[in-house]
């Protein structure tokens, strides 16, 4: 029987062939940390060692609270430059880049074939590039940085199938919310999830990372999809090195295979308090609210402001609805700028805020109070997340997203086609 | 042998409602993360909670962030173990690193009651309840040691001085 991807990828770096199921010591390319790196610098301090191991090998990018809206936050940063100015670590990108996972990505960190390793859980990303990235905990991160390896278990593997191609303002987020919503949020707790089939190749790469990001979602390890054209165009441009393109071998065992025929998927909205609490669009549409985020490591590139521009054109979101637009990177700031939806955003009334993380979390930028309901983009509604615990968390797509803000309420987004 | 109550809980328990985000930048010192154990779950579990306690959850355990401080707040809090049907697995690590056992038995999460007295036998893979006892795979000695040290950074800080002295030796 053939290999999968994680298997030839975590068997590669540990030297000797490898099967779902073993556990493997390995050392990855990279290791990401944010604002947690703080918290990281104290655990590695414990260690009473004077220098990291690869200083080369550590990323750390600013984006949960950008800029430090408090003291503490302040303190925070500040620990974390010292840091880095003393180790010497040269991938640090400061409050000004963006989101950790869009800025790793954009800079050509985010490679087919490499291993990569992230205090966060949304590490998962990377796939899209055909990387093996998997999320890790603070103490594991200051363990990697001062012995440059770890022990993973690896993975089965799960095969989303898919075939089609998406209808007109139906994008890669309802595809993941319904596979999610279809199979729960720990379908594929320690898994891999492969996004393939024919249809895999006809989504952008803004839209694998949409789906790799959200594999955490249904508990997984590791997501992703194999390179392909439009993979390898990009790198050509923005690889930071050179890279072996891995995929599984056409005899590879998987757990499980899941076909999904994206064509006649419709609209998805994941519902208060959990992501797999999952409702096409048509059986929550009059749903009302009072704050819409377009942004997050999920869905604020480029693209997904490019569609929410299209539908809000010309005209002024519902009044009483406050409306969050937060590019998940400069770059990607910068491109909407130039393309002109920023402008259109903020001529029909939304708030647009600087790139990184906002109020996903639940830290700074558009707390909910108790009674509010928020409609967003990002990956996680879980109760409390985004401020008070009687608060609620609707997510979807863009494209939903901006046709619900028109309208003050959740709505279909197909009939802006 | 290890005695406490149980405190029962549901499927999916995340991160997020173990220790809310908007704590993870600003409440840094484990005594205060403890009083946010399971806030947004159950508020009255932080002040409740005794030392030698266990949570006993459904499917999923942990799902959601990799915010380590979901497993520190609970060792703070004065949780001896986790007896859950599944973890969700950066958890499931996490709380191996930071000393916090966790136990995978169905079977004794569906027998035990909110609140009665449960007792955990870690080596030999034993829980005893009202409904009888029921035996879990004990984890493997690999792991046993990280938890034996208090969690990973005590375990590799140990291995580091061991090197240390090893290549002096040899020196």
């Amino acid at each position: 029987m053939g290999r999968t991807f994680s298997e030839k990828l975590l068997g590669g770096k540990a030297g000797k062939p490898a099967r779902a199921g073993e556990i493997v010591t390995v050392s990855p390319d990279y290791i990401l940390s944010h604002d947690n790196s703080a918290a990281i610098i104290k655990e590695f301090r414990k260690l009473e060692i004077e220098r990291v191991k690869r200083a080369g090998k550590i990323v750390i990018v600013l984006d949960h609270v950008v800029p430090a809206s408090s003291e503490k936050y302040a303190q925070n940063h500040k620990e974390i430059r010292e840091f880095v100015a003393e180790q010497g670590i040269s991938h640090f990108f400061d409050v000004h880049h963006g989101i950790c996972h869009q800025v790793f990505s954009e800079n050509g960190f985010a490679l087919p074939g490499k291993l990569i390793l992230g205090a966060d859980s949304h590490t998962t990303s990377y796939g899209a590039f055909g990387a093996f990235s998997a999320g890790i905990g603070r103490s594991e991160a200051a363990s990697v940085w001062a012995t440059d390896e770890i022990w993973l278990r690896v993975p089965e593997t799960i095969r989303i199938e898919m075939s089609g191609t998406l209808p007109a303002m139906v994008s890669a987020k309802d595809v993941i919310l319904k596979i999610i919503g279809d199979h729960g949020a720990d379908r594929a707790n320690y898994k891999a999830v492969e996004f393939a089939g024919p249809a895999a190749n006809t989504l952008s790469l803004s839209s694998r990372l949409v789906m790799a990001n959200m594999a955490a979602e249904m508990g997984a390890k590791n997501g992703y999809f194999f390179p392909d054209e439009k993979t390898l165009t990009w790198l050509e441009e923005n690889a930071r090195s050179e890279y072996d393109v891995t995929v599984s071998d056409p005899d590879a065992g998987y757990e499980a295979v899941l076909a999904y025929d994206i064509s006649v998927i419709a609209p998805q909205v994941a519902c208060p308090h959990t992501v797999d609490n999952v409702r096409p669009v048509s059986e929550v549409e009059g749903t009302s609210f009072h704050q819409a985020i377009i942004g997050t490591c999920t869905n604020g590139r480029a693209e997904d402001l490019e569609v929410a521009a299209r539908i809000l054109r010309g005209k002024k979101v519902h009044q009483g609805i406050r409306v969050l637009v937060i590019p998940a990177s400069r770059r990607e700031y910068l491109l909407a700028l130039q393309r002109g939806d920023l402008e259109v955003l903020a001529e029909a009334g939304c708030l647009i805020l600087n790139p990184g993380c906002g109020p996903c979390l639940g830290a700074h930028q558009g707390i909910l109070a108790p009674g509010e309901v928020a409609l967003s983009t990002a990956n996680r509604n879980f109760r409390g997340r985004m401020g008070s615990r009687d608060s609620a968390i609707y997510l979807a797509s863009p494209a939903t997203v901006a046709a619900s803000a028109l309208e003050g309420r959740i709505a279909d987004p197909r009939k802006y086609t | 042998m290890s005695k406490g109550k149980a405190w029962k809980y549901g499927d999916d328990v995340n991160t997020d409602v173990i220790f809310p985000g908007k704590y993870t930048y600003s409440v840094l010192d484990p005594e205060e993360m403890a009083k946010h154990a399971l806030e947004d779950l159950d508020p009255e579990f932080a002040q409740k909670v005794e030392p030698g306690d266990v949570i006993v959850a459904g499917r999923n355990f942990g799902c959601g962030s990799s915010r380590e401080q979901a497993a520190t707040c609970l060792k703070y809090a004065g949780v001896r173990a986790v007896v859950a049907k599944s973890f969700a697995r950066i958890f499931f690590r996490n709380a191996i690193n930071q000393g916090l056992p966790v136990i995978q038995c169905s079977e004794a999460v569906d027998n035990i009651e909110d609140g009665e007295d449960i007792f955990v036998d870690f080596s030999k893979g034993r829980i005893e309840t009202a409904k009888g006892h029921f035996d879990f795979v004990p984890l493997p000695q690999s792991i046993l040691l990280i938890l034996e040290a208090g969690g990973l950074i005590p375990y590799i800080k140990k291995k580091i001085e061991k090197e240390k002295t090893h290549g002096a030796n040899n020196a």
